[in-house]
C-alpha cells in the first residue's frame, strides 16, 4: 500500500497540484497556446478515429477467430498480441520499413497527420479484440439458432441477439483503446516527425515542456491526458460491475 | 470447443477471413518481418550479421543492454511480490477503499508514459521535487539514475501480473485454505503449499508479459532518465538515437534485438496457454 503510494498515487497527485499552481487562468492560458491545442485536437481526433476503427475491424477480427476455422489461424493470435509486447519504440521503427521513406508498397506517410492515426492503429489492436472474444467463446448458439429457425436474416440474427451481448466487451475495449492513443509516445516519436500544427501529439508536447523547463505547462496537459485516464478507468469499472451482474 | 455449431460457410465467411488477414499482415505482420529483414540485409551488400557484431563490440551499447536488463528483472521482482500481495489483499479481504483501490490499479494501463515520467520527476526530482532534496541530501539520487529508471519501469507494468492473478484466486476459492487453516497451518503455510500452487501459472503469465513491457519501456524512462550515455541510456533509447544519428542498421539490429525478445515473451504464454487449455 504504501509502495503503491510513493510509485503511483503521490506522484500522480503532484501533477495535479503542479497544473493548479498557478490557478485556473493560467491552467487554461497553457492549454490555449495555440501549438498545445492543436496537438490536443489531433490527439483527440486521432484516438476517436482509431478507436472507431478498432471497434468494427476488432469485432470483425475476434468473430473469424472465434467462429472460423482455418490454417495458420494459431499464427494470427500471436500476431495480435505482438501491438501488446513490443517496445514502442520498435514499433515506430517497424511501422516506418514498411510506410517510410524507403516503403516497397510506394506508400510514403512518415512525417504526416496519416502516420499519427498509423501508429495509434498498431498499439491499440489487441484491446478490442482480446476484450471481445472470451465473450463470444462463452456465447450460447442456441439462441442464434432459436433466432435463425424463426426465420431471421443472418444480419438480424447479429444486430438483434450477438451485439446486444457483446457491446459491453466491445465498449470496454474501447475506452481502453481511447486511454493508449491519447496517451501514445514512443511510436510516434520516429514515425510522426513531431512537426507542429501537422503531427505533433499531446505527449510529444508535454515532453518538449519539460526540457524546455517549463513544468507548469507540461502538468497541465499531464493533467488534462490524467483525467481522460481517470474517466476511461471510471467507465471500465462501471462496465465490468454491468457485465458480473449479468453473467 | 463449438465444433458442431459452426456456422455454415457462406461467401462473407470468406471475405471477412480474407479482410482481417489482409488487415493483419499490412498492419502488423508485414511491417514486423521487414525490420528482421533490415536488420540482417544491407543494400547492395547483401546479408550480413556486421550490425550486431557491431552492437556487441560497443561497450557503450552493451552497458545500455545491461542496464535495461537489470531495470527490468528489479522490476519484474518487485512487481511480482507487490502483485501476488496486493491481489490477495483484494480478493481475501474487505476494507473500506476497495472498489477505490481495484480501478486505481488499472491507472497505469491507461496513463500515457510521458505523463508518468513527469509525475516521477514532480515528486523525485533532485532540484524541486517534492522528496527528491531529501533524499539527494542523504546520497539517493532518483531522477536521471538507475532507482528513477526502475520506478517507471515498475509503474507502467504494475498492473499485468495484478490483472492475471486476481481472475484465479476469485475462481480458486478459499475452500482448500480453509481446510488447511483448520488442520492447523500457519498462514504462511497455507500460501505456500496451498494458495500459490493454485495460481502458479497466472503468476508465471503475469511475470512473462511484466518482462516483456518492461524491457521495451521507452517514454517514461526517457523523461526520469535523462539519456545519459554509457550511464542512463537503456536499449529503447538507444534505438531512438541510433536512428536519429543515421546508424539505421544498428537502430534495426537492436529493435530486432528487442522484438525477438517480446515475440519469444508471447510465444512462451500462447504456448502455456494453449497447454492450459488442454488440460482442462
Amino acid at each position: 500500500m504504501l509502495w503503491f503510494s510513493l510509485l503511483v498515487l503521490i506522484p500522480l497527485v503532484a501533477v495535479i497540484i503542479t497544473a493548479s499552481s498557478g490557478g485556473w487562468s493560467a491552467f487554461a492560458s497553457q492549454l490555449g497556446n495555440e501549438q498545445t491545442a492543436s496537438a490536443i485536437w489531433l490527439t483527440i481526433r486521432a484516438a476517436v478515429v482509431v478507436t472507431l476503427i478498432n471497434v468494427v475491424i476488432g469485432t470483425v477480427i475476434a468473430w473469424v477467430l472465434v467462429r472460423d476455422r482455418f490454417w495458420g489461424k494459431g499464427l494470427l493470435e500471436v500476431i495480435i498480441d505482438i501491438p501488446f509486447a513490443l517496445p514502442t519504440i520498435v514499433a515506430g521503427l517497424v511501422l516506418l520499413s514498411l510506410y517510410g521513406a524507403e516503403s516497397p508498397l510506394g506508400l510514403h506517410l512518415a512525417n504526416t497527420s496519416m502516420s499519427v492515426y498509423l501508429a495509434l492503429a498498431f498499439v491499440t489492436l489487441p484491446f478490442v479484440v482480446r476484450m471481445v472474444q472470451p465473450v463470444l467463446e462463452e456465447l450460447d448458439a442456441d439462441v442464434e439458432e432459436a433466432a435463425a429457425s424463426l426465420g431471421a436474416s443472418r444480419f438480424t440474427t447479429f444486430r438483434r441477439i450477438i451485439l446486444p451481448s457483446l457491446a459491453p466487451a466491445i465498449a470496454a475495449g474501447a475506452a481502453l483503446s481511447f486511454a493508449r492513443g491519447m496517451g501514445e509516445y514512443g511510436s510516434l516519436v520516429l514515425l510522426s516527425g513531431n512537426l507542429p500544427f501537422k503531427s505533433e501529439v499531446a505527449s510529444v508536447r508535454i515532453l518538449s515542456a519539460i526540457e524546455n523547463d517549463n513544468p507548469e505547462g507540461a502538468a497541465a496537459i499531464a493533467a488534462m491526458l490524467l483525467v481522460v485516464s481517470l474517466l476511461v478507468i471510471v467507465v471500465l469499472d462501471l462496465i465490468q460491475r454491468r457485465m458480473v451482474r449479468r453473467g | 470447443m463449438a465444433e458442431t455449431r459452426r456456422a455454415p460457410r457462406t461467401p462473407l465467411t470468406y471475405v471477412l477471413r480474407l479482410v482481417v488477414i489482409a488487415y493483419l499482415c499490412l498492419l502488423v505482420a508485414w511491417p514486423v518481418v521487414l525490420v528482421g529483414w533490415n536488420a540482417f540485409h544491407v543494400p547492395d551488400v547483401g546479408f550480413t550479421t556486421e550490425a550486431f557484431a557491431g552492437i556487441f563490440s560497443d561497450p557503450q551499447m552493451m552497458h545500455a543492454i545491461r542496464l535495461t536488463c537489470i531495470a527490468a528483472v528489479v522490476a519484474t521482482l518487485i512487481n511480482l511480490v507487490f502483485g501476488v500481495s496486493i491481489s490477495l489483499l483484494l480478493v481475501r479481504t474487505e476494507f473500506p477503499g476497495k472498489r477505490i483501490l481495484s480501478a486505481l490499479i488499472d491507472l497505469p494501463l491507461s496513463v500515457s508514459p510521458i505523463v508518468v515520467g513527469l509525475a516521477l520527476v514532480l515528486v523525485y526530482g533532485g532540484r524541486d521535487g517534492w522528496f527528491g532534496p531529501a533524499l539527494e541530501s542523504a546520497g539517493i539520487q532518483v531522477i536521471f539514475s538507475t532507482p528513477g529508471i526502475i520506478m517507471a519501469t515498475a509503474f507502467v507494468s504494475l498492473p499485468l501480473v495484478i490483472r492475471e492473478v486476481i481472475p484465479v484466486l476469485e475462481e480458486i476459492g478459499t475452500e482448500q485454505e480453509q481446510a488447511a487453516a483448520s488442520l492447523g497451518a500457519s498462514s504462511w503455510q497455507t500460501f505456500w503449499r496451498i494458495t500459490l500452487p493454485g495460481i502458479k501459472w497466472a503468476v508465471v503469465y503475469g511475470v512473462v508479459l511484466t518482462l516483456a513491457r518492461s524491457l521495451g519501456e521507452f517514454g517514461a524512462v526517457k523523461v526520469v532518465s535523462g539519456n545519459v550515455l554509457g550511464q542512463t541510456r537503456t536499449a529503447t533509447l538507444a534505438v531512438e538515437e541510433k536512428y536519429l544519428n543515421f546508424d539505421q542498421q544498428g537502430a534495426y539490429a537492436v529493435a530486432f534485438l528487442l522484438a525477438s525478445v517480446s515475440v519469444v515473451c508471447i510465444l512462451i504464454v500462447f504456448v502455456l496457454r494453449a497447454r492450459g487449455a488442454r488440460v482442462r
